[in-house]
C-alpha cells in the first residue's frame, strides 16, 4: 500500500464515481425495463425451458411495436435445479433486474418467489402450477398461470366433453403421475375433484413415479395389470417418452392416454421421438387463444425469429412466457418507473382485456393473492404429428379421435 | 397382490436390467481391483460411449449393437492413453488426489458433451426398438434381451481373458501383489494401462447396449457412476463376478420393490440394501475373491 498516495487514491475514487455515474445518467435518458428471465434452459427440463425462452425472445420487439415500451431481457439458466434457480434470481437482482419472470418448474418458481419477496422485487410467474406459490401472502409475486387444482378441474371437466363428443366412455381408469412438486399438486387436485365431477369411470389405481426415471418398466406393468380402459397421465417430457415406449413394448393399448393438464404429450420431442406412437395422445390444457389478433402477431413474430420452429409445439410455453413479459411491460408503461414497489403496485392493478393477451382465458386481473383467475383449457390431440385443438368446438382445428386406434 | 404373469414379467425384466447394470459396473470393478483407483468418471465415460453410438447411428446408420466392437476398441485405446499418460502419475498419490483427478475428468467430459451436443435428450431409433418377444404370458423387451446377451458375452470374454491369456494372468498378478509383480519384472505401468483400457472398453459396450433403453443427456453421468458404485459395493469392490451379482440383486430388488411396494421406493431399496450389506459384509458379497 506504500506506493498509493492520498492524491492518487483521490483521483482513482473520483474516476470510479464518474464512471459509475455515466450509465445511471444514460439509463435516465432511455427508460428501459430490465426483465430477468429465469428458465431451465439446460438439464432435465432444458427442452421446455428453451421453448419458453423463445416466447421471451420474441417479446422485446413485439412489445416495442404494441406498447411503445423498451424491454431488455436478462436471461438466466436455472439448469433445472432449485438451488441454481435461487442463486440466479439473487444474481439477476444484484445485476439490476427490475422484474423477474419465470421459472417454469413449480419448485424452481417457489425458490425464485421467495428471493423476490425477500428482496422486494416483482416476480411474474410465467408457468408454474403449484398452488402454494400464490398462497403464501407474498406481495411481490404474481401469476397469470392457473394453479394445479384449476388446471386439473378444467382438464377433468373437459374429459366429460371428450366422452360426450366421442359418444364412448371408459368404465375404468388408472392415474399415473410424476412425484415432483407439480405432479403431487396435480394428484391432490385430481383426487379431490374426481369424486365431485360424476365422470363415468372408476379410478382403479394411482401410480406415482420419479420424473427422472430412466426405466418405467415396473410402473407400466403395474398400470397395465389394472386392465384400466383409460390412462390418466400427469407427466413431464422425458418421462412421457419413456413411458409411452414402455407401453408399446408391453403392448398395452388403453382406450385413451389423456393428460388432465401437464406438459409432455404435446411437445415436439414427444412427437418426433415417438412418431406414430405419439399420435392421438390427448392433453386437456391451457393454450393460446387462436382467435386473438395479438396471437396472430405473436405467431408471425415467432415464425420470423425462429423459422425452423413450428409455433404449435411452443404453444403454452411461448405464449405464457410472452404474456408474463407483457404484464411487466404494461405495468412499466403505467407506472412510468422502474422502482420495484411502483412496478409491483402497477402489476397489482393490471387489467388486460381477454382479447389483448395471447394465452387463452378471460381478462388478466390479479386477485388479492396475486393470482389471475379464469384461464381456460382446450382439448389438444396429437394429429398428423402436431398438437391440434379438437375441443371446444368453437376453437377446434381438427376432429377428435377417441378411442385411440391400436398401434403395433 | 399382482397377478402371477405381472410378477413374472417384472422379475424377468428386473433380471435383464440387472445383467446390464452388472456390465456397466464391471469396468469400475476391474479398474479398482487392479489399479486400486476409483474411477469417478465412470458414468461420464459411459455417457460419452452412448453419444458415440448415437453419432454412429445418425451418420453411418450403424446399429448400436454392431457399433459395440468399434466402440470397445476406441475406448480401449482411449483408456490406455489416459492411464499411461495421465492417471499413472496419480497411482501412488493419496486417495483424495486420485479422487479429485477423476472428478475433474468427469466434469470435463460432461461439459464437453454439453458443448458438443447441447442439453437436449438424444436417442437412437431402430426398427426393433419397441418390439418384444412373446413367450406365453411373458413379454421380453427385445433390446433388453440383446443388451443382457451382450453383457453376458462381454463378461465371459473378460473372464476368459483374465484366466487364459498371459497378459490377463500378469494383470491378476499385479492385482494380487504389485510389488512382487514389479520384482518379477512385469511392466506394471503398461499392465495398469491395459486394465484401464479394458475397463473403458467395457463401459463402451455398456453404453452401446443401453443407448436404446435410455434417452441420452450430458448430465447422465453422475447417476450412473453412483449406480455402478452401489452395485460394485454390494457385489464386492474388485470382484468381476461380484459386479454381475450386484447388478442382478439391484435390478431385481428395484423391480420387485417397485411392483410390490411402490415405484417411488425403488432407489430407497437399493440404497437400503447397500447399507445392510455394508453392515454385515463390509467387503461386499464377493469382496476379496477374484
Amino acid at each position: 500500500m506504500g506506493s498509493l498516495t492520498r492524491r492518487a487514491f483521490g483521483f482513482a475514487a473520483a474516476g470510479a464515481l464518474a464512471t459509475s455515474a455515466v450509465p445511471r445518467r444514460l439509463r435516465a435518458e432511455t427508460p428501459k425495463l430490465k426483465v430477468g428471465v429465469l428458465l431451465p434452459r439446460s438439464g432435465l427440463q432444458a427442452f421446455i425451458g428453451q421453448s419458453c425462452q423463445r416466447g421471451a425472445d420474441v417479446a422485446p420487439e413485439l412489445l416495442r411495436q404494441k406498447l411503445g415500451v423498451e424491454v431488455e431481457l436478462m436471461n438466466a439458466d436455472t439448469e433445472s435445479n432449485v438451488d441454481t434457480a435461487r442463486s440466479r434470481a439473487e444474481r439477476l437482482i444484484e445485476q439490476g433486474a427490475h422484474v423477474l419472470v419465470g421459472a417454469f418448474d413449480s419448485g424452481h418458481t417457489a425458490a425464485v418467489a421467495q428471493v423476490a419477496e425477500q428482496r422486494g422485487v416483482p416476480h411474474i410467474v410465467n408457468i408454474a402450477a403449484a398452488p402454494q406459490i400464490t398462497e403464501q401472502g407474498y406481495k411481490f409475486v404474481f401469476r397469470n398461470f392457473p394453479p394445479a387444482p384449476e388446471i386439473g378441474r378444467n382438464g377433468l371437466v373437459l374429459l366429460g366433453d371428450i366422452f360426450r363428443e366421442a359418444k364412448v366412455q371408459p368404465s375404468t381408469a388408472v392415474f399415473m403421475h410424476v412425484n415432483d412438486t407439480f405432479g403431487q399438486s396435480m394428484a391432490k387436485g385430481v383426487a379431490a375433484l374426481l369424486p365431485t365431477l360424476s365422470l363415468p369411470f372408476k379410478l382403479l389405481d394411482t401410480i406415482p413415479y420419479d420424473p427422472a426415471a430412466k426405466d418405467l418398466t415396473v410402473e407400466v406393468s403395474k398400470a397395465k395389470a389394472t386392465k384400466a380402459e383409460l390412462l390418466l397421465l400427469v407427466c413431464r417430457l422425458n418421462d412421457a417418452v419413456v413411458l409411452r415406449r414402455e407401453m408399446v413394448k408391453q403392448r398395452w393399448s388403453p382406450m385413451g392416454i389423456v393428460s388432465p393438464g401437464s406438459p409432455g404429450l404435446y411437445e415436439e420431442q414427444f412427437s418426433k421421438g415417438l412418431g406414430k406412437y405419439a399420435e392421438n395422445c390427448i392433453t386437456n390444457t391451457v393454450w393460446f387463444n387462436p382467435k386473438n389478433q395479438l396471437t396472430h402477431d405473436f405467431a408471425a413474430a415467432f415464425k420470423k425469429k425462429f423459422p425452423k420452429d413450428e409455433f404449435a409445439f411452443h404453444g403454452i410455453n411461448a405464449s405464457y412466457t410472452f404474456d408474463a413479459i407483457l404484464i411487466a411491460a404494461d405495468a412499466f408503461k403505467r407506472a412510468h418507473s422502474t422502482d420495484h414497489k411502483a412496478l409491483a403496485e402497477a402489476i397489482r392493478h393490471t387489467d388486460i382485456p381477454a382479447t389483448d393477451r395471447v394465452s387463452f382465458g378471460g381478462p388478466i386481473r390479479f386477485n388479492a393473492k396475486g393470482q389471475v383467475e379464469g384461464n381456460r383449457s382446450v382439448v389438444l390431440q396429437n394429429l398428423g404429428g402436431k398438437p391440434t385443438v379438437v375441443l371446444p368446438k368453437d376453437y377446434a382445428e381438427g376432429k377428435l379421435v377417441f378411442p385411440m386406434p391400436k398401434v403395433g | 397382490m399382482p397377478a402371477a404373469a405381472t410378477i413374472l414379467n417384472v422379475v424377468v425384466s428386473g433380471i435383464l436390467t440387472g445383467i446390464v447394470y452388472g456390465l456397466m459396473a464391471l469396468g469400475l470393478s476391474a479398474i479398482f481391483g487392479v489399479v486400486r483407483l476409483v474411477n469417478f468418471a465412470h458414468g461420464e465415460l459411459m455417457t460419452l460411449a452412448m453419444y458415440g453410438a448415437v453419432v454412429a447411428f445418425q451418420k453411418l446408420a450403424l446399429d448400436p449393437f454392431l457399433s459395440m466392437a468399434g466402440a470397445a476398441v476406441l475406448f480401449g485405446a482411449l483408456g490406455y492413453a489416459l492411464q499411461r499418460g495421465f492417471i499413472n502419475r496419480f497411482v501412488h498419490r493419496p486417495e483424495h488426489a486420485q479422487m479429485l483427478l477423476m472428478l475433474a475428468l468427469a466434469i470435463i467430459v460432461g461439459n464437453v458433451l454439453l458443448l458438443a451436443f447441447g442439453p437436449d435428450a438424444r436417442n437412437v431409433q431402430t426398427s426393433y426398438q419397441l418390439d418384444s418377444f412373446e413367450l406365453g404370458p411373458l413379454l421380453l423387451d427385445k433390446v433388453r434381451v440383446y443388451a443382457a446377451a451382450a453383457a453376458l458375452v462381454t463378461t465371459a470374454l473378460l473372464g476368459a481373458f483374465f484366466r487364459l491369456t498371459l497378459t490377463g494372468k500378469a494383470i491378476r498378478a499385479c492385482a494380487d501383489n504389485p510389488l512382487g509383480a514389479r520384482v518379477a519384472g512385469l511392466p506394471v505401468a503398461h499392465l495398469y494401462a491395459v486394465t484401464f483400457g479394458i475397463g473403458a472398453a467395457t463401459v463402451a459396450v455398456a453404453g452401446c447396449a443401453t443407448v436404446q433403453l435410455i434417452e441420452v443427456t450430458p448430465g447422465l453421468g453422475p447417476a450412473y457412476t453412483l449406480l455402478a458404485f452401489v452395485i460394485v459395493i454390494v457385489g464386492g469392490l474388485g470382484s468381476m463376478v461380484g459386479a454381475l451379482l450386484g447388478g442382478l440383486i439391484i435390478g431385481l430388488s428395484e423391480a420387485l420393490a417397485g411392483l410390490l411396494i411402490s415405484p417411488s421406493v425403488k432407489s430407497m431399496v437399493s440404497f437400503g440394501l447397500l447399507a445392510v450389506i455394508l453392515l454385515f459384509w463390509p467387503r461386499g458379497l464377493l469382496g476379496g475373491r477374484r
